[in-house]
């Protein structure tokens, strides 16, 4: 699973950026996007932000879980109490670069299964085989959903859920733990009177501390 | 209504998108300066205990000082306490933010703010986990400020909230003996004034802050039994009473 990870502030601007790839099952911690992913995320994102501002009056919650999927990428939101919002997308193994590693008991595994067009309209990968199926799967969100499921379940199942799966209570979970760690270290930052929640987030040190909460949890 | 309402800036998500290369992040920690004993603020804990009170003493001092600071750079009392009107402020606490940085933080009322809007994710934080949620209602956030935010800046809890019968957007949380005017003496000629202004400008940045735009004032409701008894009148948005509406009708 390849994760980006985004602090919106109130006026819509980033403040902080992060791309990390999961280090859960012999990750190594490097995010697999495609270029032309890489480029769509912050747009994907930005869409993503309208669902947050509608759900921010209908909960009291911090941690929103997963507010969007477009095709197989996923969208995992927290809003502070200041309305400043972390976004999470996480997408589980980009189609056209090489997967993590699939669990070894899993037969039925195949990697490029229900992963094969992120975003359907633009191909990334032509040589990959994108039958009929796994097209219709990619247009139709939720035959697609429940297409991930299915196959995660098949793929390993039990704590092999958050590199996989990006739908399972594990995963959530783990990303609700990740959310919090960020939180506190955000509040830290914001608490400082030279900078500000409007701001960008620029120190190292919480730079590092974010990537450590992303290796600890995802 | 909502924070996003023509307010998006795509270029700018887009250019910061960009700009952002890791390499320059990368560099940074060999210019990074750190304090000598090696800490820098992430790595102090959030969670203060109670003997980390501040002295009343230095409280008084500075608070003399910031008033004599707002006092001579303003006209009026008006002034004084705060009378900023941000025509296109939305529900956006970032523009008012903005408008107290412009401002030097001039009058009592900027000047906590700020405060208010950094207290709000703090005392949240440092609730237990049941009860840290986000007050996106009235009523929740009244008693977030009558409750967790009162005890923490002084001490106890507010004296009193009560809903307006005449205005509906008005409610007022009172405080009997205000810790902020206890040592402050208003001249005759200003008895207008209430330095708790600075109180109220904390109190709007948390109603700010959770999205429920109001402006607050502080008022003197003197009775016999109280002599300084202060009224803050909490005065929000049409719109924010026109969501309340519609978030019950939801239900």
């Amino acid at each position: 699973m390849s994760y980006y990870f985004c602090i919106v502030n109130t006026r819509d601007q980033p403040t902080f950026e992060l791309e990390f790839g999961t280090s859960k099952q012999g990750g190594d911690g490097i995010a697999r996007f495609s270029p032309e992913a890489r480029e769509l995320n912050p747009f994907l994102m930005h869409a993503s932000l309208d669902y947050v501002d509608d759900l921010q009056w209908y909960t009291n919650q911090m941690y929103l879980k997963r507010i969007d999927h477009i095709s197989h990428t996923h969208i995992s939101a927290y809003l502070t109490p200041t309305s400043t919002r972390f976004l999470l997308l996480h997408l589980p193994h980009p189609p056209n670069t090489a997967p993590v590693p699939p669990p070894q008991s899993s037969t039925s595994y195949s990697p490029y299964g229900p992963y094969t067009n992120a975003f359907p309209g633009t191909t990334f990968n032509p040589s990959s085989s994108l039958s009929a199926s796994a097209s219709s799967t990619a247009t139709t969100t939720s035959s697609s959903n429940t297409r991930i499921l299915s196959s995660s379940s098949s793929a390993g199942g039990g704590s092999g859920g958050i590199p996989n799966n990006p739908t399972s209570p594990q995963t959530e979970e783990a990303i609700r733990l990740f959310f919090t760690e960020v939180n506190e270290v955000w509040l830290k930052s914001v608490m400082s009177p030279f900078g500000g929640p409007l701001e960008k987030v620029g120190s190292p040190v919480f730079r590092a501390r974010v990537v450590a909460a992303g290796r600890k949890y995802l | 209504m909502t924070s996003a309402q023509g307010l998006k800036s795509l270029p700018q998500a887009n250019m910061a998108a960009s700009s952002h290369q890791p390499s320059a992040v990368q560099r940074a920690p060999q210019q990074l300066r750190t304090p000598s004993n090696r800490k820098t603020i992430y790595d102090r804990n959030l969670n203060r205990t109670r003997t980390a009170e501040l002295s009343r003493a230095s409280f008084a001092y500075l608070f003399g000082e910031m008033v004599s600071y707002a006092q001579k750079r303003v006209t009026g009392i008006q002034d004084l306490e705060r009378k900023y009107h941000i025509p296109d402020a939305h529900n956006e606490w970032s523009r008012v933010w903005a408008y107290c940085i412009a401002n030097h933080f001039l009058r009592l009322n900027e000047q906590g703010y700020p405060l208010g809007l950094r207290l709000l994710p703090l005392l949240l934080y440092r609730e237990p986990p049941r009860t840290s949620v986000r007050p996106n209602r009235i009523l929740p956030l009244l008693q977030f400020i009558h409750g967790p935010f009162w005890r923490h800046l002084f001490g106890r809890t507010a004296d009193a909230i009560e809903h307006s019968s005449t205005a509906n957007n008005e409610y007022m949380i009172s405080d009997n003996e205000p810790l902020v005017n206890q040592y402050i003496s208003v001249p005759k000629e200003m008895n207008q004034l209430n330095c708790a202004a600075y109180v109220a400008g904390m109190i709007e940045g948390v109603c700010d802050g959770c999205g429920l735009k109001a402006a607050v004032s502080a008022h003197n409701g003197g009775t016999e039994m109280w002599p300084g008894k202060t009224v803050f009148l909490i005065r929000f948005d049409e719109g924010v009473i026109e969501r309340e509406g519609l978030l019950d009708a939801k239900k």
